[in-house]
């Protein structure tokens, strides 16, 4: 019962968008020009002090990205409205990354200090990997996690000093020709987090990384590369917050996971950005014999986000399981969903999706449960859950299903409801205003998914949506 | 004992859901501390009038008026006069699915006080009440009246008027779908709460629940209107002679 209440305080605190702020960008010490050419992803390769594989790998990338056409589904009017050369790809922020709070920047620190990760910190954080800009600047792991040979690191320090595991596992399950914006991230990725885990070793406390864009029209590559071994287990978690500007952002993220027989990753993620940010993400996991892989995916900024993690089932037994939630206000079109690829026989999926549109918003799940021949005793479960808040705000859901295989047992519901009328005065006769009522009944509809954060991150969730709810009701 | 301000003052009201009216004219005065019955068949309007009485949305009051200690609440929205003291026990509670009772029992006790509710003397007042009403400590973190049994559903309705501390209390319907032990304790909870601080308007179909909470006044509606008031000694007539006797009784009266 402590936990109900705790989590129930926070939903008073909160009264604006307090990340709305953004620094001088004097002290940038390195931003590289508008627009993307082939000189810049040398220039890039070259400061990194990259090995020359990555730069062959950077420049295939580049040529896949310039030939690749946009995407010609989704919400194509947004996605060709996107100026792909008014675009800072590379910002640095620092010249180096702090190795401790004390070393890092003034600036920077004081920007921290707004979002709370110090407080944070203190309290729960494993390691934090905090990506200012394209650069991470702070980045700390706890001693018994060096100590148990956990790897956690960001990604240009990962190449550098496990360059061997890098090369063996960068862009073998999102390779750049997967689409445009894979290929655009891997021509010009920047920052994101390394996390190996050693065979065996379970690693109890979440992985924590911060993720920040600030510079106007600074587009945001991050990579991330998470290898659990056989038998171990992780959770990673990223949460996001941008401060509001004008034009828009683009943010285009790859993240690979790859859970070897018998491991279980969890990647958890609450992203937040302001409502200029294109949010073109992918992400993607294969899961080997016995192992299993859960999204735990919360969308609620942004002005279109087009995310579907999917879990690639390659071994027997595999399981994975996609939760996501996704929160559409006004001129956001929040486009997620999942994949499921069944390869193997006995391997099982879940996938869980719950939206909410509202002044306008709109929301899509997009989902494939794909079942390849001989893939026997298959499960798998989809169930998508749409609530709209007004007449105006749209929601669609675009499932496929691709079996290939008999003996198997696909399940698949989807509802569409509306705030009640009923469930409005109800809250209200026990004194709650309608934006409290509202925000507590919007709360409740995310609640399988709220209860699956820890319990920071459930408060921050749950903080959000109010601030959301604030204004758009009565 | 009369006093000299009622607390609830109805004055001929008209209510219209959509296009129909359905009261036409009601009236009623109830006093602090007082027990009155509103009985009537279905459709007669009773809860109707429970409904205005707190604010629904969807019941427009064409005419007339309802005043509580004396200031008019007439347009005032249901979270309003939640404040001001008017509590509603519903006849169909709604679920709301994924909200703990004890996330919701807290969060509407401090909306209805106005201020921050101590965790300590939120759990002890509860567990308090709980106890009373015989509800198990699973109950809290159960979502609100989500698979709710109907007596379980009523359990919290008058949970929360033990919690909320109303100087009116509409229980609409609270007694239907109660089985008899469940009605015992229910009304037993009810009873241990009236007294001078706390009026209470109970509307009930069957004069049932009117052997464990006894009202000084009873009132009859039929078709929209108040057509019967008296003591305690109406509700054991209409038990006798059922609602047609009221309705004979009214052509009796009109010719």
């Amino acid at each position: 019962m402590a936990a109900e209440l705790t989590r129930n305080d926070i939903r008073d605190v909160g009264t604006d968008y307090k990340y709305g702020f953004h620094d001088d960008e004097s002290a940038y010490n390195f931003k590289s020009g508008k627009g993307l050419t082939k000189e810049i992803v040398i220039q890039l390769s070259k400061m990194k002090n990259e090995p020359e594989w990555m730069l062959k790998f950077r420049l295939r990338a580049l040529d896949l990205f310039l030939k690749k056409p946009m995407p010609t589904w989704g919400n194509t009017e947004l996605l060709n409205a996107i100026d792909f050369e008014n675009i800072h790809y590379y910002v640095r922020a620092a010249e180096k990354q702090g190795r401790n709070w004390e070393e890092v920047p003034e600036g920077i620190k004081k920007t921290f200090d707004r979002l709370g990760i110090p407080e944070a910190e203190r309290k729960f954080l494993a390691g934090v990997t905090a990506q200012y800009e394209s650069e991470v600047v702070y980045h700390s792991i706890r001693e018994d996690l060096e100590k148990q040979g956990v790897v956690f690191l960001d990604m240009d320090s990962g190449l550098r000093e496990h360059e061997e595991i890098v090369r063996e596992h960068f862009g073998t399950i999102i390779p750049p020709a997967d689409n445009k914006f894979a290929a655009l991230n891997s021509a010009v990725w920047s920052g994101g987090s390394f996390v190996w885990v050693p065979s065996g070793v379970k690693v109890e406390i979440p992985l924590q990384a911060y993720f920040r864009i600030n510079t106007e029209n600074m587009g945001q590559f991050e990579r991330t590369l998470i290898i659990a071994e056989p038998g171990s287990f992780v959770h990673y978690i990223e949460g996001c917050t941008a401060p509001v500007y004008s034009s828009d952002s683009l943010h285009s993220a790859v993240v690979e996971l790859i859970a070897k027989p018998g491991a279980h990753i969890r990647y958890t993620t609450i992203q937040n950005w302001s409502k200029n940010v294109y949010n073109l993400v992918t992400k993607r996991a294969v899961a080997h014999e016995d192992a299993k892989v859960e999204w735990v995916d919360g969308n609620l900024g942004s002005k279109l986000t087009m995310k579907y993690p999917s879990i690639y089932l390659v071994g027997p037994r595999a399981h994975g399981e996609v939760l996501s939630v996704a929160l559409a206000g006004e001129d956001q079109h929040q486009d997620a969903g999942a994949k499921m690829i069944h390869a193997a026989p006995d391997t099982s999926s879940i996938i869980v999706s719950k939206s909410i549109s509202k002044d306008g918003g709109r929301t899509s799940y997009r989902g494939l449960v794909k079942v390849y021949p001989n893939a026997t005793n298959v499960k798998s479960s989809v169930r998508c859950d749409a609530l709209l808040l007004d007449e105006k705000s749209r929601s669609d859901t675009y499932p496929t299903m691709e079996i290939e295989e008999k003996d198997v047992t696909i399940e698949h519901e989807a509802t569409v409801s509306k705030v009640g009328e009923e469930q409005l005065f109800y809250l209200m006769s026990r004194g709650l205003t309608a934006s409290e009522a509202t925000t507590m009944i919007v709360n409740g509809f995310f609640e399988p998914f709220t209860k699956e954060l820890p319990l920071e991150y459930a408060v921050e969730l749950n903080r959000l949506i109010q601030l959301e709810m604030e204004g758009s009701v009565g | 004992m009369t006093q000299k301000e009622p607390l609830l003052s109805v004055k001929d009201l008209y209510v219209r859901v959509e296009d129909k009216e359905i009261l036409k004219g009601v009236s009623l005065n109830i006093y602090p501390g007082e027990v009155h019955a509103l009985m009537g068949r279905n459709g007669s309007g009773k809860s109707t009038l429970s409904y205005t009485l707190m604010g629904h949305p969807r019941y427009s009051v064409t005419r007339g008026e309802i005043l509580y200690k004396g200031q008019d609440v007439t347009a005032m929205s249901p979270d309003e006069r939640a404040r001001l003291g008017i509590y509603l026990a519903f006849q169909y509670p709604v679920a709301i699915p994924g909200v703990s009772v004890s996330n919701f029992l807290r969060a509407s006790l401090k909306a209805i006080r106005g201020k921050d509710v101590p965790v300590k003397e939120f759990r002890k007042v509860l567990k308090l009440e709980m106890q009373k009403l015989g509800i198990g400590d699973d109950f809290l973190s159960r979502y609100v009246n989500d698979g709710f049994s109907g007596g379980e559903k009523k359990r919290l309705e008058i949970l929360q008027m033990a919690l909320f501390k109303p100087q009116l209390a509409v229980l609409d319907e609270t007694d239907s779908g109660l089985d008899i032990d469940a009605l015992k304790t229910v009304a037993e909870g009810i009873n241990s709460m009236t007294g001078p601080d706390l009026a209470v308007l109970l509307i009930t179909h069957y004069q049932r629940i009117l052997n464990y909470i006894k009202p000084q006044f009873v009132h009859v509606m039929h078709e929209g209107q108040i057509v019967l008031s008296g003591g305690s000694e109406l509700a054991h007539q209409l038990e006798a002679h059922g609602y047609d006797w009221v309705t004979r009784e009214l052509a009796t009266a009109q010719t």
